[in-house]
């Protein structure tokens, strides 16, 4: 047999391949064969290992040592000096901000020391388009011991009492929702992962799928045994075409390997996978859209009751989790309901990904432990602020959630005292704002979002946001009235009320949420007619500091001849005729010229 | 963006185009409400949805036209107009959105004199915007086809778009 002595993982997550991982990988095989090492290394390209802002990632096992930001001309240094000649290349290790060390070891990163990787345990791991690689870390037991060793009743007994909660932003009892589905008659039933996951900033499902997809296959699966399902679905956005590909090639190896298809495991058990791919619409997140989307139509909501369980798919009965709840099942499976139990909370179990965005040092994503502290998430994973800059709040839940101030920030982050508090888990989305984000705006953005994926069917969503959107906007470019907030409240809590779906029913949250923290922000919008974070274009004037030089860059870069002044003296910007571009500010050596 | 009803002629007989909506078709025949794969598999063919074919999809699956024009225009994906030959999209996403991804698509409307949604002239360009394609960490980012471009900066947009002809 062939002794590999090394192994070079190299991230092809979306994140790392357009930091042009791929570049890398090749130069990897083209040094290894030049120092005529490529027998005894092996090259594996890996999904995502979460900390995106610093790719391309490289790590070498059997030492740890864990590259980053890894340039095509880095790769011959690290085959001679660190594979060939067996020195770490110090220079090119990772830096942590906090303590400005090199670190050698992936898992003394502070990034990842204080995260609990269930789910993601092998994203960066293995290749995720070898199921003989996930069969080694012990995949496809769950399946195997389920199906040969238990009855349904028993797998959905587990689930139930491991306190699994859906994943994809309401919170609901997994093993419930199946109960549901396998006390339904039929002689058809159907399980659908949802894995469109449209809220933007969020990329965890997206993730799993790249780096594990079999994880989700096997979930799936046993889903479909524990409620009597021969079929299932797999819904995925179009806009992931690598998650796209990498699911149809496992499809594609598991039936090989008779872990899905017919008689499973000599069991009796049937099932099959189809991929359906999204169309591009936000709706279709929502299980009823989604599964009109599938049948072909418009993808739009219709009321519950009657629920997906009892008459879901085609009219029979469904059971639809998304990607991470799904992601979950096998490791319960395998471990055991009380295992489960000992991560999380009283009454969340169990870790959660977050993906971490915005103003934050470590982008990307972070599996915790549920009840950890927002603190901890932003602060000690997250690195903290991007430029030393301020705190100010962190919008989680994605467009249906809601932003908190730093008051919040010692809040245990499980399903209850996020409710309790007002805010939701959603999807797991966790923007970090600064100091320089306009909450108006921010409120501005996602209603826009939402308002623009409004499906239309039902008036207060299509209306009610439209009518929403337009006072933001007028706030945002000086024309708010008084009782303009007074008039937004009252529009979302009737938009709240009456809406169809999840969609229009969660849209107000983060103009609600921004007004409940930041009704100063707001009012000042409103009375002073100014952009306290010099976000909002129209409110916001530029003037030149007493630091200015005179050296007349700024003049000679304005496009419209709005700054004038003589050489060597402070300069003027005449407000009447600036387009507010900012390219004075860009320009400027001395860092003269500022928003007011 | 205006809607501009396009006739391909894909669908005469004598047409070679023909034969390969028929195998499109075909695939799907006898399974239920098939459509929207059908439309994703003959917009791959043609780049966009040409009236006359979707007129004969409705004749040989039977599906009102009506129906179909109501599902082509529900999701974003679907295009009635011809396309460019390279499709750029500008993220719009949250992360992005706080990165001043709009000045990355301002760049690029002006580098290319079309607004967003719209084909160059030459057809050598599609402009679009996306809300997110989740490589957060590198906002704000623009994908030309299926490449994705992050850590942008306006002055880097037009060196990227020389690329593609």
């Amino acid at each position: 047999m062939q002794h590999i002595r090394a192994h070079v993982l190299v991230c092809g997550g979306t994140g790392c391949k357009s930091s042009g991982s791929k570049e890398i990988q090749l130069n990897f095989a083209k040094y290894l064969k030049e120092f005529s090492i490529e027998d005894e290394i092996m090259i594996v390209e890996t999904g995502c290992h979460g900390f995106c802002a610093n790719g391309p990632l490289v790590t070498i096992y059997p030492e740890g040592t864990f590259y980053c930001r890894v340039k095509p001309d880095g790769v011959k240094e690290i085959v001679e000096s660190h594979l060939y000649k067996g020195q770490i290349v110090d220079r090119l290790l990772y830096n942590e901000p906090q303590t400005q060390g090199a670190i050698r070891n992936h898992s003394d990163i502070a990034f990842y020391k204080k995260q609990h990787r269930l789910i993601l345990a092998h994203c960066g791991l293995i290749n995720p388009e070898k199921i003989e690689e996930y069969i080694a870390f012990g995949g496809y037991m769950a399946l195997a011991k389920a199906v040969t060793t238990m009855t349904s009743d028993e797998v959905v007994d587990v689930i139930k009492k491991s306190g699994l909660r859906g994943r994809g932003g309401a919170g609901f009892s997994t093993g419930t929702k199946w109960q549901f589905a396998r006390n339904s008659v039929s002689d058809k039933k159907y399980v659908i992962c949802n894995a469109d996951e449209g809220d933007p900033g969020v990329f965890m499902d997206r993730s799993v799928l790249e780096g594990d997809p079999h994880r989700v296959l096997e979930g799936m699966a046993i889903c479909g045994y524990a409620i009597g399902a021969d079929e299932g679905y797999i819904y995925v956005r179009a806009e992931y075409p690598l998650a796209v590909k990498r699911l149809r090639i496992a499809i594609e190896q598991a039936e090989k390997m008779g872990l899905l298809g017919n008689n499973i495991f000599n069991s009796g058990f049937n099932f099959r996978l189809q991929i359906k791919e999204g169309a591009g619409a936000f709706v279709c997140g929502e299980e009823t859209a989604l599964m009109a989307s599938i049948e072909g139509k418009r993808g739009m909501p219709h009321p519950r009751p009657p629920f997906p369980a009892s008459s879901g798919l085609w009219g029979k009965p469904t059971n639809i989790n998304n990607v991470e709840t799904f992601a979950n099942v096998s490791e319960i499976i395998k471990n055991g309901a009380e295992w489960y139990c000992q991560f999380g909370t009283e009454t969340s179990k169990g870790t959660k990904v977050f993906a971490l965005t915005g103003k934050i040092n470590h982008t990307g994503l972070a599996e915790v432990p549920m009840g950890i502290s927002m603190r901890e998430i932003i602060f000690d994973i997250g690195g903290g602020i991007t430029n030393g800059k301020k705190f100010k709040a962190v919008q989680i839940g994605g467009p249906s959630g809601r932003c908190l101030p730093e008051s919040m920030l010692d809040l245990s982050v499980d399903y209850d005292s996020l409710t309790a508090a007002g805010a939701m888990m959603g999807s797991g989305g966790l923007v970090i704002m600064d100091e320089d984000t306009c909450m108006v705006d921010v409120a501005k953005f996602f209603l826009n979002f939402t308002q623009s994926e409004s499906c239309g069917k039902c008036t207060p969503c299509r209306e009610g946001t439209e009518r929403m959107l337009e006072i933001l906007t007028r706030i945002t470019e000086g024309q708010g009235r008084e009782g303009d907030i007074e008039l937004l409240e009252n529009l979302a809590k009737n938009i709240k009320e009456t809406a169809l779906c999840g969609l229009g029913q969660t849209a107000p949250n983060p103009v609600l949420s921004t007004i409940k923290y930041f009704r100063h922000e707001y009012e000042v919008h409103i009375q002073e007619k100014r952009c306290p974070a010099g976000v909002c274009e129209k409110l916001t004037n530029y003037v030149v500091t007493e630091t200015c030089k005179g050296c007349g860059l700024c003049a000679r870069n304005c496009p419209v001849k709005a700054i004038s002044g003589a050489v060597k003296q402070r300069h003027v910007i005449n407000t009447a005729v600036c387009i507010k571009c900012g390219t004075c500010m860009t320009n400027c050596p001395f860092k003269a010229i500022k928003k007011a | 963006m205006d809607i501009i009803e396009h006739k391909s002629g894909c669908c005469d007989s004598d047409n070679p185009e023909k034969a390969e909506v028929d195998a499109i078709l075909a695939k799907y025949i006898g399974e239920k409400w098939t459509l929207i794969p059908i439309l994703q598999e003959i917009q791959n063919l043609y780049n966009y949805l040409p009236k006359d074919v979707l007129e004969y999809v409705a004749i040989q699956t039977g599906i009102p036209i009506a129906d179909i024009y109501g599902v082509v225009t529900f999701y974003s994906l679907f295009h009635l107009n011809p396309r460019g030959r390279n499709i750029i999209r500008v993220c719009q996403g949250t992360a992005c959105h706080i990165c001043s991804g709009k000045t990355i698509l301002e760049t690029v409307e002006k580098e290319l004199g079309v607004k967003t949604g719209n084909a160059t002239a030459d057809l050598r360009f599609t402009l679009e915007t996306v809300v997110c394609v989740g490589a957060c960490g590198l906002a704000p980012v623009m994908q030309v086809n299926e490449e994705t471009y992050g850590r942008l900066t306006a002055d880097r947009v037009a060196e990227i778009l020389q690329k593609y002809q």
